[in-house]
């Protein structure tokens, strides 16, 4: 599904270089939930930007649902983002002029969707985060756990495949974010593939699979054993009920 | 993203900041009105000049003789016939006789502004001059050389007090004495120095006062006005015949004199409008400025957009919308001004500007240009964000 095959990703300044990404391969299957951990600088935004198809990489081959992303146009890549993926961003990142049906509109908008299309499906993601009751309200007359649950329905208004959170808890205290990263769990049970990226080791001991990220590097990948079971039992509960 | 949403949000963030908006306009909005006032009031002026000389008669051809010395030379005979020959194209003809510093008394009083003319009994018809009393100037009055004369109704009220008691009067011209048996309708509100300040008098008496055996002012008019540059050619053919030289005499029409006018108030059309496109152009970079401070201050806004998918596209129709709606919007505030300004300049007297439907749609259509061509280069600006720095700005 998201298939990074040795990038690298150089910022040069005159004579020294960057390597934010030093020869990154990765592989994340359908249905995973992953987080990619690293301290500040690590290269752990440049992996999500790429991933994100934010920005291109310098050398490597980057393969999203098997089609090469690293050489495509702006336009293919805004096409991408728009289709394949969802984003939650730390800073919640709402249109603070639109509503919240606006705001959650702004990706079908991109898709051509006919009006009335756009607001059942609108109305249908913030009714899945909880906020059905909100629809005209601004997100300034909001919380801060309730714009983040905006912007994930604004991740999923699309239907993606992919949601990319960009430390989607970092804005927020620890018990918003516990429901925040709660109802990123129910998603991927749901069946989204979830990637997550945070520098705090307690959210990421929460994700079924952990890659840390180095200098540019990755320098461990494990399987939290635990939370992949406690999730599966969890699914296997939904679904006897 | 459609137009149509475009146009939406465009419209949201126009009102969204309406005090900015309104300053944004500002130039649109006095370019525009300004081309409309300008445009009505030179339309008004050239409408007022138009009807003047459609009053003195777009049919009329009038014809000065300077000669050339020798004998070749015409006389009111040759032009008679000359009318004759062609009255499929020359209805008449008068000659016009101006008697230079007439001395003009009626008992003690002295007129000395009055200017005395020679025509025949065309010349009423020809020169729009009809007696309102009494009689027009007739054939006899020039052939048997009798002592008459038309007035004008300044002179009429400055000596007799009406016009009613004008006709019969004695008036001396020249020393000789004239009977009053027609007075001319008003044309100038009987003003000392006007059109109305003036006598017509046989011309073949003019011809003795001015001391003049020669006529070199004759008026032709044409059958009409489509034919007037027909019969002004076949005129000029026949004097270059006589003369065979074109300095010799010199033929004027009133439809080439239109045409000067016509000329003249295009080249001030034209510089009013280099005046307006002046503002305008100051106007669309006002429209500029602001946009590249919005996107300056939507920077972030654009970054989220892009990162839901927008296209270099989406994010270019989207801001050069707005600069149309700015525009055009200002463009229309401009055309209610220009229309308003119009009407309230009705009161100035001489000035009765009209507004005129092509200057509105080249006006709106002008601004509308405008906000595409100031518009364009923020937009690109806001197309090429990178949508990672976007995303980061503060």
């Amino acid at each position: 599904m998201i298939e990074l095959k040795h990038v690298y990703k150089i910022y040069s300044d005159g004579d020294s270089e960057i390597r934010a990404l030093d020869d990154v391969s990765l592989f994340v299957g359908q249905g995973e939930f992953t987080s990619i951990v690293g301290s500040s600088g690590s290269g752990k935004s440049t992996c999500m930007n790429i991933i994100g198809c934010l920005d291109i990489p310098t050398s490597g081959e980057y393969y999203l649902h098997g089609n090469d992303v690293s050489k495509m146009s702006e336009k293919e890549l805004a096409y991408i983002r728009n289709k394949e993926l969802g984003f939650v961003f730390q800073q919640y990142n709402l249109i603070p002029k639109l509503n919240l049906i606006e705001n959650v509109e702004l990706p079908l908008i991109y898709r051509r969707m006919s009006p009335s299309q756009r607001k059942k499906l609108a109305a249908t993601a913030l009714e899945r985060v909880g906020l059905g009751d909100r629809l005209t309200k601004f997100p300034s007359q909001l919380s801060g756990g309730q714009q983040q649950r905006v912007s994930i329905a604004r991740a999923l208004a699309g239907n993606p495949p992919v949601i990319l959170a960009d430390e989607p808890t970092g804005a927020l205290d620890s018990k918003t974010g516990k429901d925040v990263l709660a109802l990123l769990k129910k998603l991927n049970t749901e069946g989204t593939t979830i990637v997550l990226i945070t520098h705090d080791n307690s959210i990421a001991a929460q994700t079924k699979r952990t890659v840390r990220i180095q200098d540019g590097k990755i320098i461990s990948d494990v399987i939290n054993e635990d939370v992949v079971s406690t999730m599966e039992n969890g699914r296997k509960g939904a679904d006897l009920t | 993203m459609s137009i149509k949403q475009s146009l939406t949000l465009a419209i949201k963030s126009l009102l969204g900041s309406k005090m900015r908006s309104f300053l944004t306009m500002l130039g649109i909005i006095i370019g525009v009105g300004a081309v409309i006032i300008i445009v009505g009031v030179i339309n008004g002026m050239t409408q007022m000049v138009m009807d003047e000389f459609e009053s003195m008669g777009a049919t009329n051809i009038i014809v000065s003789i300077r000669g050339r010395g020798g004998n070749r030379s015409v006389d009111i005979d040759d032009m008679q016939n000359l009318v004759d020959e062609n009255s499929e194209l020359i209805s008449g003809m008068s000659p016009s006789i101006t008697v230079s510093g007439a001395v003009v008394k009626s008992g003690s009083e002295n007129l000395d502004t009055t200017s005395v003319k020679g025509g025949n009994e065309n010349y009423a018809l020809i020169n729009n001059r009809k007696a309102e009393y009494g009689r027009d100037l007739q054939y006899l009055d020039c052939h048997d050389r009798l002592l008459n004369c038309v007035i004008g109704s300044y002179v009429a009220n400055n000596l007799y007090g009406t016009a009613e008691n004008a006709l019969g009067n004695e008036i001396k011209i020249n020393g000789r004495n004239f009977t009053v048996v027609g007075v001319l309708e008003e044309k100038a509100d009987s003003e000392e120095s006007s059109d109305d300040d003036t006598i017509i008098i046989p011309y073949t008496i003019a011809q003795k006062l001015a001391n003049t055996f020669s006529i070199n002012a004759y008026t032709f008019c044409a059958a009409n006005k489509d034919v007037a540059i027909k019969a002004q050619a076949t005129i000029e053919g026949y004097l270059y015949k006589v003369f065979n030289d074109s300095d010799a005499y010199k033929v004027m029409n009133m439809s080439s004199l239109v045409d000067t006018i016509n000329d003249m108030t295009g080249k001030m059309s034209l510089m009013g409008g280099c005046v307006a496109g002046v503002s305008l152009l100051v106007g669309g970079i006002g429209i500029m400025n602001i946009m590249l401070v919005s996107v300056t201050e939507r920077t972030r806004e654009i970054g989220i957009r892009k990162s839901l998918g927008a296209t270099p596209w989406d994010i270019m129709s989207q801001f050069v919308v707005e600069a149309i709606t700015t525009s055009s919007v200002g463009g229309i505030i401009g055309i209610l001004l220009g229309i308003f300004g119009c009407f309230a300049l009705r009161s100035v007297p001489d000035l009765n500007p009209v507004v005129s439907i092509p200057s509105i749609i080249l006006s709106f259509t002008i601004s509308a240009l405008v906000g595409v061509a100031f518009g364009y280069f923020p937009a690109k600006k806001a197309a090429a964000l990178n949508p990672i720095d976007a995303l980061r700005h503060d």
